[in-house]
């Protein structure tokens, strides 16, 4: 059930009116059989249903391990206070690390299998690739066939989200939520499983349960959210797909200029269809009543890579940085590291090493985690070297913002913004050809074969997209641009808008007969199908 | 205070709903393809509706019924009051819920049904699927003429909400799109539409060699279900094939036919067999070199087949009936307008 | 407290760190920043911050970085 498909659409509207028609009181409960039906939906095709039992063995294990891992670390606290008098220090440091072992067993075997299932899943045939692709090389011809795997929907997505919560859990950070079914409401929860964003446990948990009543004012900025994000995906981003598709698919045709063109139209797609995804996401959830939290700070106007990736997927950014990148720099070894290669490297170097070594681990990771492919570690690496660049050209950019006295100055906020932006563009063509030497050709073809004339004379008219196309992905754009402008001081439907539910409702009408009409939707998009000849 | 202002809000949100809803409405409308242009087709299954239901005769079927015959010929030669529920590339199950359809409003004593569509066994074009079912008003026939024709990638809610199909014409919108915005003008002659041209038969297509002469499964189904919806409602079923020259339909074809005719005792007229006896000269009597006939031909064809009507069938001359001859008086005055108005056309051409 | 603030001096001179208490909040320490802190109090106290005492709370100021160490020298 794609967000884009009448039957998501209906699928909703069922949602929301038995959401509020029926007791307020069973309202997770029913959140919770949409998910698992949702989830089933995309199973449905016979010879696939089996991928539904993933989510269900991450749901068991992690709710397990996570009431397991809770218990021991009661049963530590009670010991330890019953016993206070009693236990002298060394008995009560042996005992508590007896007990926290324990828990590390639970923890590290429930990480295991779950991130293993993901492992196995998404990459097990990126690994044949390339063991084939080692045979080769030694001349041999005997090559490992692939395997056919149905991967789970959302599965990096609810595998993120259950271990991020596990590891909460063991860090004592909140308890583990008793009701199995409450916590697999929480991993299910449907608008999320497709795209994310990643939500914490305790972000969500206040709202996820509890009943809500019927707020007209609530449900309907909901509805409006959800139309912006068709408006965004439907009117602009799949539009562009044609132009985008046309050019990435045939790199010996489309060139220099194109390739620019191609860039700057594939940024404008990804976001429009990203943050559409995620508006419609967090929308239903408003009309739920449920708080997810934001996942996009209008990206494009970050003024370097590294503020890029604090605004563009953030729960996803937040979670590596959290689960991955502080507990691999922070860990005993890393900081042993630290302290030799300060003592041996000098003050400067042995500072940067580990963390660099943590942030080269964490980008890979990042990179492939999407698809397991060259082009995504490449662009995962492409990434890092920009932000450690940066970190490292630091006190030159310190000496020439003071020696020019640029810093904070419009013109200036706009070059690195623009800077930020063509670095973005330019690691996202890896995401484009999926192939990395393709890349780097067309990459190098923007400055060799000059052709951005003929482009405007007739190629921009032969990718598929026409006149009226272009004047509706402008304006389209230029709605956009101007809604994220006015989001720089807050949320644009509270401050343009007001409180006033007749310009919400008058608002989404509007939406709602853009999106029917200018939408990129439906057999009639294809214009050439409909011809009336040869009768 | 505040409450006063609530149901302010409430009254004016509701208005912006009903706006919304018209807006809608008008957009779905002025979208519709108005088939007014070029393609007039697309038009005739809608006109029925305007009609007295009172008819002797029913045609269903594709262009082969609704170029070849003229209801006006019927009436003025044998007082038979027909009409022609013919829509272009009209596939059987569509055939076969427009009698269901027609069979809900009246009880004509024959129904005709050309068998030229058995050759489909599954949709074809999206666009023709179109002409014959947006036409229909809504009822149980159009749901099951919809669901039987829909192709995969389409949906049931395309139909009922036709502003999600033909969206994407709001930057190809014509003249006539505004134009016929409140109504169309009508097209057909009691479901007739009637061509001038004239353009001879200079060659025949060698026809191809099919791997099967059989005929798919839900042809069969919905000849059946044709047959057996005529006999419950006490309506003659007759079967006929236009006499066009091409598309090709094979001797092997006709075979099948005539045995199912036979078996369940219909009459079966397969006009191809007697082009010589209508008087048909394929160097005059067609407007596309074979495929379908003009008015001249049509005419021909109509006689002889109301000749047959007349002899074969329990059919009453209607003549005598005032109310229907002043009906028939006023379509033959409509009739000749368009003859006239054609005529002028094709002498500017 | 002073040797703690050194370190912060040191990372970021331009940022008065006795008085700030949006540290994280604000963006003015990232994530480069908290993980060469960590390192450096690790020499300085001979404490551990594991990554589970990574939340904001910890590092908005000075203060509460602070009182983290002093909770978990107590251990």
């Amino acid at each position: 059930m794609l967000f884009t498909s009448y039957t998501f659409i209906a699928f909703l509207i069922i949602l929301f009116l038995v959401y509020y028609l029926l007791p307020h009181k069973w309202q997770w409960v029913i959140t919770l059989c949409a998910g698992l039906f949702f989830y089933a939906y995309a199973f449905k095709d016979p010879g696939k249903q089996f991928g539904f039992f993933f989510i269900i063995i991450t749901i068991i294990t992690t709710y397990l391990s996570a009431r397991l891992i809770d218990r021991n670390l009661k049963i530590q606290q009670e010991y330890v206070k019953t016993n206070k008098e009693t236990l002298d220090r060394d008995v009560k440091k042996a005992y508590k690390e007896k007990m926290r072992k324990k828990r590390l067993l639970i923890l590290t075997g429930c990480l295991v299998l779950n991130f293993g299932i993901l492992a196995v899943l998404k990459y097990t045939n990126f690994a044949i690739s390339n063991v084939n692709g080692v045979i080769k090389l030694f001349g041999s011809e005997a090559a490992v066939g692939s395997v056919d795997f149905v991967l789970p929907l959302g599965i990096s997505f609810y595998t993120f989200q259950s271990m991020g919560y596990l590891i909460d859990v063991y860090r004592g950070k909140y308890e583990s939520v008793r009701n199995p079914f409450k916590f697999a409401l929480f991993v299910s929860f449907f608008p999320q499983l497709i795209q994310g964003p990643i939500s914490r446990y305790d972000d969500m948990a206040d709202s996820l349960f509890v009943p809500h009543s019927f707020d007209f004012t609530r449900v309907s900025r909901g509805i409006e959210r959800i139309l912006w994000g068709y408006f965004k995906k439907v009117v602009i981003a799949d539009r562009m797909l044609v132009g985008v598709k046309e050019i990435i698919g045939a790199p010996d045709t489309y060139f220099g200029f194109y390739v620019f063109l191609g860039a700057i139209f594939y940024a404008l797609e990804l976001y429009a269809d990203f943050t559409g995804g995620i508006d419609i996401t967090i929308g239903i959830a408003e009309v739920l009543g449920i708080k997810v939290r934001e996942n996009f700070e209008r990206p494009y106007f970050s003024k370097s890579i590294k503020e890029y990736w604090r605004r563009w997927h953030i729960s996803l950014g937040a979670w590596f940085t959290e689960y991955l990148f502080y507990p691999v720099s922070v860990s005993k070894p890393s900081l042993k590291l630290s302290k030799w290669s300060r003592a041996h490297l000098g003050e400067k170097v042995g500072k940067r090493l580990p963390v660099y070594i943590a942030t080269i681990s964490v980008w890979l990771i990042t990179g492939i985690w999407p698809g397991a492919a060259w082009n995504f570690a490449v662009w995962g690496l492409g990434n890092c070297f920009f932000i450690m660049l940066s970190e490292e050209l630091e006190p030159l950019y310190d000496k020439f913002h003071k020696r020019f006295n640029v810093l904070g100055t419009t013109p200036w906020k706009i070059f690195q913004i623009l800077r930020t932006f063509a670095i973005m563009c330019s690691l996202r063509m890896l995401d484009c050809y999926r192939n990395v030497p393709v890349t780097f050709k067309m990459f190098g073809t923007m400055f060799t074969r000059f052709n951005a004339p003929e482009v405007f004379r007739e190629g921009l008219w032969n990718i598929g997209l026409s006149i009226p196309d272009y004047i509706v992905l402008l304006c389209g754009t230029a709605v956009l641009f101007t809604v994220s402008m006015i989001g720089r001081h807050g949320d644009v439907r509270k401050r343009v808008f007001a409180k006033n539910p007749v310009v919400t409702v008058s608002v989404c009408s509007i939406l709602l007969i853009l999106i029917l009409v200018f939408g990129a939707y439906g057999i009639g998009y294809d214009a050439s199908q409909f011809i009336y000849n040869q009768f | 205070m505040d409450k006063k202002r609530k149901v302010k809000n409430i009254i004016l949100s509701l208005l912006v709903v009903a706006a919304l809803i018209l807006i809608l409405a008008a957009l779905t409308r002025l979208f519709m393809p108005k088939y007014m242009g070029e393609v007039k087709e697309g038009a005739l299954i809608g006109e029925y509706y305007d009609e007295e239901k009172d008819f002797d005769v029913v045609f269903v079927g594709d262009c082969e019924v609704y170029e070849n015959f003229v209801p006006l010929v019927l009436w003025e030669e044998h007082g038979i009051n027909s009409y022609i529920r013919g829509s272009a590339q009209q596939l059987i199950w569509q055939s076969y819920y427009l009698t269901e359809e027609t069979l809900k409003y009246e009880k004509p004593d024959v129904v005709v049904f050309n068998v030229l569509s058995m050759k489909y066994n599954e949709p074809q074009k999206e666009a023709y699927n179109r002409m014959t079912i947006d036409g229909m008003r809504w009822s149980p026939s159009k749901v099951g003429a919809i669901k039987a024709s829909m192709f995969e990638s389409e949906s049931f809610i395309e139909y009922v909400f036709p502003i999600l199909r033909f969206h994407s014409r709001w930057n190809e919108l014509e003249r006539e799109d505004f134009r016929y915005f409140f109504g169309n003008e009508k097209v057909g002659d009691n479901g007739y539409y009637m061509q001038l041209g004239v353009v001879p038969v200079d060659y025949i297509p060698e026809p191809k060699i099919l791997g099967t002469y059989e005929f798919g499964e839900a042809s069969w189904e919905y000849l059946n279900k044709i047959k057996d919806i005529c006999a419950e409602n006490d309506v003659e079923l007759v079967l006929i094939k236009a006499p066009s020259l091409y598309p090709e339909w094979y001797p092997e074809w006709d075979e099948q036919i005539v045995d199912f005719a036979e078996e369940n005792d219909l009459k079966y007229v397969n006009f191809l067999e007697c082009t010589d006896e209508i008087g048909l000269d394929f160097s005059t009597d067609t407007y596309d070199a074979g495929l379908h006939l003009n008015l001249s031909g049509a005419e021909k064809l109509t006689s002889y087949f109301g000749d047959y009507l007349a002899e074969n069938c329990d059919l009453e001359d209607r003549r005598d009936e005032p109310e229907l001859s002043a009906l028939w008086e006023n379509k033959k005055t409509a009739f000749y307008e368009r003859k006239a108005e054609l005529e002028e056309k094709f002498c500017e051409k | 407290m002073d040797e703690l603030l050194e370190i912060l001096q040191n990372l970021h001179p331009d940022v008065d760190f006795e008085e700030c208490d949006t540290l994280i909040d604000d963006g003015i320490l990232d994530s480069f920043d908290i993980v060469s802190l960590i390192a450096e109090i690790s020499d300085t106290f001979d404490v551990v911050i594991g990554a589970e005492n990574i939340i904001p709370e910890n590092f908005n100021s000075a203060q509460a970085l602070y009182d983290l160490i002093e909770r978990l020298e107590e251990e």
